[in-house]
């Protein structure tokens, strides 16, 4: 392979004296447009094995096709169309090199077989690329495959090396070369426990591959080194399991968090809560439209934009469904689900009449995607973490509002003591409305949310509602720290079980768990306690 | 007051009901079969099939008021044990089939041909025996309510907390239904059906039976139902709708008379879904959407709860609604839907039942207030 060829010659080319080189290296650019691709394949290993990362340009320009030979004295230019001439530049030096008519210029051609063989030559010179990303994916290769021809480039890149972790990579992948080198057992030991260090598979299954073949003492330590790596990698899937719950938990929380509030201060079953968070979805995409059209260049800053606006939407939706209809049935709570199950009924098809019944594209900031690496393969993406973030801030802000707040402490004497609160002259009606209100516009904050990780469609709200309720009833109404135990309960529970079970089972799993859980402690985990609490 | 038992069962609204189903389960396949195409007085095929469709929902109303209206148990999972009674039905009509599916298979049913399986699963085994399979079409929705009543009664799980768990139960239903390796169908469930008990399921005359049985197990259904409400066992599980804990004082087992009207009526709805399948011609898991199960509530609110008739009166004029409206204004009738939830929550507590309860009211004096029409507000 051209990749490892370069490699190996590398350490040598350094003598090679410079100007003589220039010239050659002329010739051996102008050797590309001779002859058939067979012939061209070997001057491209040529000029790769020059180690000189001029040629990078050039090779890149073939690859493009915008190589061309002027058959009038065999030279070769990079050439680029402009108006009805090419405009020439010399491939090595990039200077210019005036123009020609298209009639006096001829393309080089190339073909898939060569393009591969291009690329592999570019990858090798990206070991000493000036961009370190290039250089990483470089080394993860040579690491990958841990070819032994590679090993004296690998250590002369590892000497000129300045970012941190791509001198670790560096220092794994020529432990993985010297492994199939042949280096003395007592380096090939020391091999071994660089790369015990590491935690991914590819690593065991290198090292798994070597043992196979290896002799004693050597066998045992790649052994116990593959033992050691799948311990950790073993770790780290259970933290990713843990991350992912803690993340489907999150969102749990949000869903559920609006809903604990209305049925735990008002015992109001609102079917229609998923809708509400619906409308928070569709606010959002009304909101990127805007941007969209108005100010493109601050779209990082519509979701933030739609939080409020879907807070005071889905908050006045629900003001108005309390004052017109869920008022007139307090005392009769199956009625109120009724009623609300209609509610939903009509707000989803009031959403499907205005913006039709497809998905909706809700874009995702820049600052909100992408992920970070962390060691053992965990990757955490950008939106799921900001979600688990958000929702911590959400719980948090209702916590302290309840908690603090004037209007938090009548709607806590008007979940504890109605008849007492109104005596009290809390006028317990505007609590009920605002109360409603508040545990919708969390439901359209909870919707800004879902537009990031879900399809933005009428049908949003029904694939959460009954999670939401499980989760309330789980935790118990009417306790906010049960609805976030219950929450991450439910979430880790579900993430464990998936791997196992399947996601549809470890669902079900789920649901006969809450079922059975309910008889238990049929008012959920943390149950008001009290007269006032059988309804 | 003196008067003959059988008035006092069923009441005059609940006699011009039997009647009335009775009139019609003779009288629709009667002129379905007997009058020509031509005649203004020949029921079309579509009609009969549709209305015998109409009467399965009847009867699903029918048990959702039995439970709801005179227990105060709100259910949410009826429409749950209308699909397990549906799907008892399906594997007897699939067993049916035998090697005319489309791979021929004599002792699999083309799905699990489909999947690579090579024998039948055990439960499958017996569906093949008509008494066998009607036994299940009872004893699978009865002993599943029976289990999962047991567990909620017995630990007094009551109100909205009972909607919400039997919510839970139909929609892990509806997950475990459509998973492929539970061995009915999935996705796409049974359908294809060829015969039953030898006939033509297609068969213009075999419809007519149907849907005469379908009348004649609505009318069943209605006299049980009747039956129950006017023993001393009705009562007391009226008191339990009005008073669970006073009752309770009084020294019964609550628990065990909620068991008791929830299985019924869990097994009414079983009959219901099995006769449906066969009329439809298929049966998926779609059916144990929650949806489905708040929307037969909402027949039997509409209707009028804790009348029994009304409540098989709503299932039929709602799906009269739906059949015309989404067919004629497909966006309007979620709309209609959804204001109907509403608005006989709102203003009509009583349903149709109601209505025809305060006309009746205005012409006669009002002083007789027979325990029939006395409905009171659940809980």
């Amino acid at each position: 392979m051209a990749f490892f060829r370069l490699l190996a010659v590398l350490a040598a080319l350094c003598l090679s004296a410079v100007s003589a080189m220039a010239q050659n290296m002329d010739a051996l650019v102008d050797a590309l447009a001779k002859g058939n691709f067979k012939e061209r394949e070997a001057a491209i290993a040529k000029l790769a094995d020059t180690g000189d990362p001029a040629v990078v340009p050039v090779l890149e320009a073939l690859s493009a096709g915008d190589l061309y030979v002027r058959p009038a004295d065999g030279r070769v230019f990079i050439a680029r169309k402009q108006g009805s001439v090419m405009i020439l530049t010399a491939p090595l030096t990039g200077e210019s090199a005036g123009e020609a008519q298209k009639g006096e210029i001829d393309k080089i051609k190339v073909n898939n077989a060569l393009r591969r063989t291009i690329a592999q030559v570019l990858s090798g010179f990206a070991l000493f690329n000036s961009d370190p990303t290039r250089r990483r994916e470089a080394v993860q290769l040579a690491l990958k495959t841990g070819d032994p021809s590679v090993l004296p480039g690998l250590e002369k890149a590892l000497a000129k090396e300045n970012v941190a972790d791509i001198a670790v990579l560096l220092k794994d992948a020529i432990a993985a070369a010297t492994l199939k080198s042949d280096s003395s057992e007592e380096e090939k030991l020391k091999a071994i426990e660089t790369l015990s260090a590491r935690t991914d598979r590819d690593t065991a299954s290198l090292l798994a591959a070597f043992a196979s073949t290896a002799e004693e003492p050597l066998k045992a330590a790649a052994l116990a080194a593959v033992a050691k790596i799948e311990r950790a990698l073993a770790t780290w899937d259970m933290l990713q399991n843990v991350w992912y719950g803690i993340s489907l938990g999150s969102v749990l929380l949000l869903a559920a968090i609006g809903l604990a509030v209305t049925f735990g201060v008002m015992g109001v079953i609102n079917m229609a809560h998923g809708e509400m968070v619906m409308l928070g979805a569709y606010t959002t995409y009304v909101v990127q439209q805007i941007f969209r059209t108005q100010f493109p260049e601050a779209f990082g800053l519509s979701i933030i934009v739609a939080l409020p606006a879907a807070f005071i939407v889905a908050g006045l939706v629900g003001i108005l469904i309390e004052r017109s209809v869920i008022r007139f049935l307090y005392g009769r709570a199956l009625e109120t689900l009724l009623a609300t199950w209609g509610i939903s009924l009509i707000l989803q098809q009031a959403v499907r009449t205005t913006f039709g019944a497809s998905n909706r594209e809700v874009g995702t900031p820049d600052w909100m995607s992408g992920s970070i690496e962390l060691t053992g393969g965990l990757a955490i993406t950008m939106n799921r973490l900001v979600i688990v973030i958000f929702a911590a801030l959400v719980f948090t802000a209702i916590l302290l509002a309840i908690r603090y707040t004037s209007f938090g402490l009548q709607m806590r004497a008007v979940t504890q003591n109605r008849p007492m609160a109104n005596a009290m002259g809390i006028r317990s009606s505007y609590v009920d409305a605002l109360t409603f209100g508040l545990g919708s516009g969390i439901a359209g904050l909870a919707g800004v949310a879902l537009s990031q990780i879900d399809n933005v469609s009428p049908n949003l709200g029904q694939g959460y509602i009954i999670d939401s309720f499980l989760v309330v009833v789980f935790g118990g109404a009417g306790n906010l720290w049960g609805t976030l135990v219950g929450a991450l309960t439910l979430g880790i529970t579900n993430k464990f079980l998936e791997p196992y079970a399947g996601a549809v089972l470890g669902k079900i799993i789920i649901l006969v768990a809450v079922i059975l859980f309910i008889q238990k402690r049929p008012r959920g985990l943390f149950a008001l306690k009290g007269r006032w609490v059988d309804a | 007051m003196i008067s003959a038992p059988r008035a006092s069962l069923l009441g005059p609204a609940g006699l011009v009901f039997l009647v009335i189903v009775a009139v019609a389960g003779i009288a629709v396949p009667i002129l379905n079969l007997a009058m020509p195409p031509a005649s203004p007085l020949h029921v079309p095929d579509y009609v009969m099939t549709l209305a015998g469709k109409y009467l399965c929902y009847a009867l699903l109303a029918l048990s959702v008021d039995l439970v709801w209206g005179y227990c105060g148990i709100l259910s949410l999972g009826h429409g749950a044990f209308f699909a397990l009674g549906g799907y008892a039905m399906g594997m007897y009509l699939m067993r049916q089939i035998g090697s005319r599916g489309v791979y021929g298979n004599p002792d699999l049913p083309d799905f699990m041909v489909f999947l690579n399986w090579q024998e039948l699963p055990w439960y499958w085994h017996g569906f093949e025996y008509f008494p066998f399979a009607m036994l299940m079409v009872l004893l699978v929705p009865g002993v599943f309510a029976f289990i999962f009543g047991w567990f909620a009664f017995r630990a007094r799980v009551t109100g909205v907390y009972l909607s919400i768990i039997t919510q839970a139960m139909t929609f892990a239903l509806l997950l475990a239904f459509f998973r492929n390796d539970m061995g009915f169908g999935g996705n796409n469930g049974l359908t294809d059906f060829k015969d039953i008990l030898g006939f033509s399921v297609q068969a213009q005359e075999t419809r007519a039976v149907l849907f005469f049985l379908s009348a004649m197990a609505l009318a069943g259904g209605f006299l049980i139902s009747r039956i129950i409400v006017a023993s001393k066992l009705g009562r007391i599980i009226v008191a339990i709708r009005d008073a669970e804990s006073r009752t309770r004082f009084l020294g019964y087992r609550v628990e065990h008379y909620k068991l008791f009207v929830f299985t019924v009526s869990a097994m009414m709805a079983g009959v219901a879904g099995a006769l449906y399948v066969p009329q439809v011609g298929i049966i998926n898991p779609s059916e144990f959407s929650p949806g489905n199960s708040i929307e037969a509530v909402i027949w039997a609110a509409f209707g009028g709860r804790g009348t029994l008739w009304g409540a098989a009166l709503g299932a039929v004029v709602v799906n009269l609604a739906k059949s015309f409206f989404t067919g004629a204004l497909p966006e309007a009738w979620l709309f209609i839907l959804g204001g109907l939830f509403i608005v006989v929550t709102l203003f009509l507590p009583k349903g149709l039942a109601g209505l025809f309860r305060l006309v009746r009211l205005r012409r006669v004096k009002p002083q007789d207030d027979s325990e029939n029409f006395k409905i009171a507000v659940a809980e």
